[in-house]
């Protein structure tokens, strides 16, 4: 005969004891896998990267050399935008700004906006969004070549009034169907480029941000 | 003898008379919304799999300890334990793949299928025929989200397979196929509705095979009898 108490503590103990086997066997897989996922995420974020600056352009640890700015009001999103530098034996080349577009269809649209130490654009990437399948996503690369279009333009190249979609009287072409995609992604990149141009010196100067190896998220 | 007609009863259950998303309808959520690509439908669906046979697996190895009042929690905790393995095993050597399917791996946990083989069958059997239960209910589950994924992507993009590569490898870049060039693209199939209506052409398209199928065997033992007579 069994006591309800003693029933009771039993079947604790077995419950305790699956989830030590559980926490044994994921601290394990942890353990395992922690270092190939740190490198898969370095590796992904250097892809990303190398997308908008090509990688001989540069020859330092580009995905460590980042910096941070805050500046919501500017760039019209409360997130804090990274700034990845790039230098070539020492000297800036180019800096690679990770804003965000806050007045997508859908959202935010996350981009990629590499410049050259001269202005000039060297590659403008959409790397995270959610705007409609089939209408706004042709600003992903894959879909099509608009976002490469912004590749040397500068805050002078167009003229200042023409940095707008074609429906407000710019250069750059809206597609069928979504205007206020486009428009946000032209906005967000001409910000960028702005905020770029007064504040180069500060950014290269500023030190680097303790690189986040091996952390989630 | 026996032992393998009970086994291929098991698999055909989980792969036609069960199937957990055409028929059971359990674990729709992912279903309908992974389904956008080939691709997409094939890694949630191989994941399931897996998570589906290592959970039954385990089950049904621990079903002598686990007693009924604690057996809820416990295929929790062992769901739980083999889902995150997948996703940690997922981020190390299929990272693109990762990032596309995203939350949905760790929603595998909240997928009822799986508690509901591990309370329906794993905890009642042996290692052998849960496992072959988890596998055959995995692979009937894929099948659905590769077959509803086919639909939508063909009549949404045009093409099969499309990004193969994520799952693949390199070599995965030459299996796309280009059904019709230029396709305009057709939203409604990409979006959510699209997932919608196409499962329940594929669940309408099962039950007519089901129903052809069984009045088929229906009249072959009408005849049967009645040279018997």
């Amino acid at each position: 005969m069994k006591t309800p108490a003693k029933n009771m503590w039993r079947s604790a103990a077995l419950l305790g004891l699956v989830a030590m086997l559980g926490t044994v066997l994921l601290a394990g897989i942890h353990a395992l896998t922690k270092d190939r996922i740190a490198e898969q995420q370095r590796r992904a974020i250097l892809q990303q990267l190398n997308q908008v600056l090509p990688p001989e352009a540069y020859d330092n640890a580009l995905h460590d050399d980042v910096t941070e700015i805050s500046d919501p009001t500017f760039f019209k999103h409360p997130d804090p935008v990274q700034v990845y530098r790039a230098r070539l034996r020492g000297e800036p080349v180019a800096a690679i700004l990770n804003v965000v577009a806050p007045d997508g269809y859908n959202g935010d649209v996350r981009l990629l906006v590499g410049v050259f130490t001269d202005g000039r654009i060297s590659g403008v990437r959409v790397i995270a969004h959610r705007e409609t399948p089939g209408l706004g996503d042709p600003i992903e690369r894959r879909r099509s070549d608009w976002i490469t279009r912004f590749k040397g333009r500068s805050l002078d190249n167009p003229d200042p009034a023409d940095w707008a979609v074609e429906r407000d009287g710019g250069v750059f072409d809206q597609f069928t169907g979504a205007t206020i995609t486009p428009r946000a992604v032209v906005e967000a990149v001409h910000r960028a480029l702005e905020y770029f141009s007064a504040h180069q010196e500060a950014l290269f100067a500023a030190r680097a941000r303790e690189a986040e190896t091996g952390t989630d998220r | 003898m026996k032992q393998a007609t009970e086994l291929r009863k098991i698999f055909a259950d989980g792969i036609w008379h069960q199937n957990t998303g055409l028929v059971v309808l359990l674990g729709l959520c992912p279903l309908l919304a992974v389904t956008g690509t080939v691709v997409n439908g094939l890694g949630l669906g191989l994941a399931t799999t897996l998570t589906l046979v290592a959970s039954n697996l385990s089950v049904s190895l621990l079903r002598g300890l686990l007693r009924p009042e604690i057996r809820i929690p416990a295929f929790v905790l062992i769901i739980a334990s083999v889902v995150t393995t997948i996703e940690l095993l997922m981020k190390a050597w299929l990272y693109d793949l990762f990032t596309i399917l995203g939350i949905f791996i760790p929603l595998i946990v909240t997928n009822c299928a799986i508690i509901g083989r591990a309370e329906a069958f794993a905890s009642r059997h042996r290692p052998l025929p849960a496992l072959v239960d988890g596998l055959a209910t995995g692979l009937g589950f894929c099948l659905t989200l590769v077959l509803l994924g086919a639909l939508r992507e063909l009549s949404g993009h045009g093409t099969l397979l499309a990004d193969a590569e994520l799952l693949l490898g390199q070599w995965g870049t030459h299996l796309t196929i280009t059904i019709f060039p230029n396709h305009p693209g057709f939203l409604l199939a990409m979006l959510p509705p699209g997932a919608f209506i196409g499962l329940g052409l594929l669940i309408a398209a099962r039950n007519a095979l089901a129903t052809r199928r069984a009045s088929r065997t229906r009249r072959g033992a009408d005849v049967l009898s009645a040279a018997k007579s």
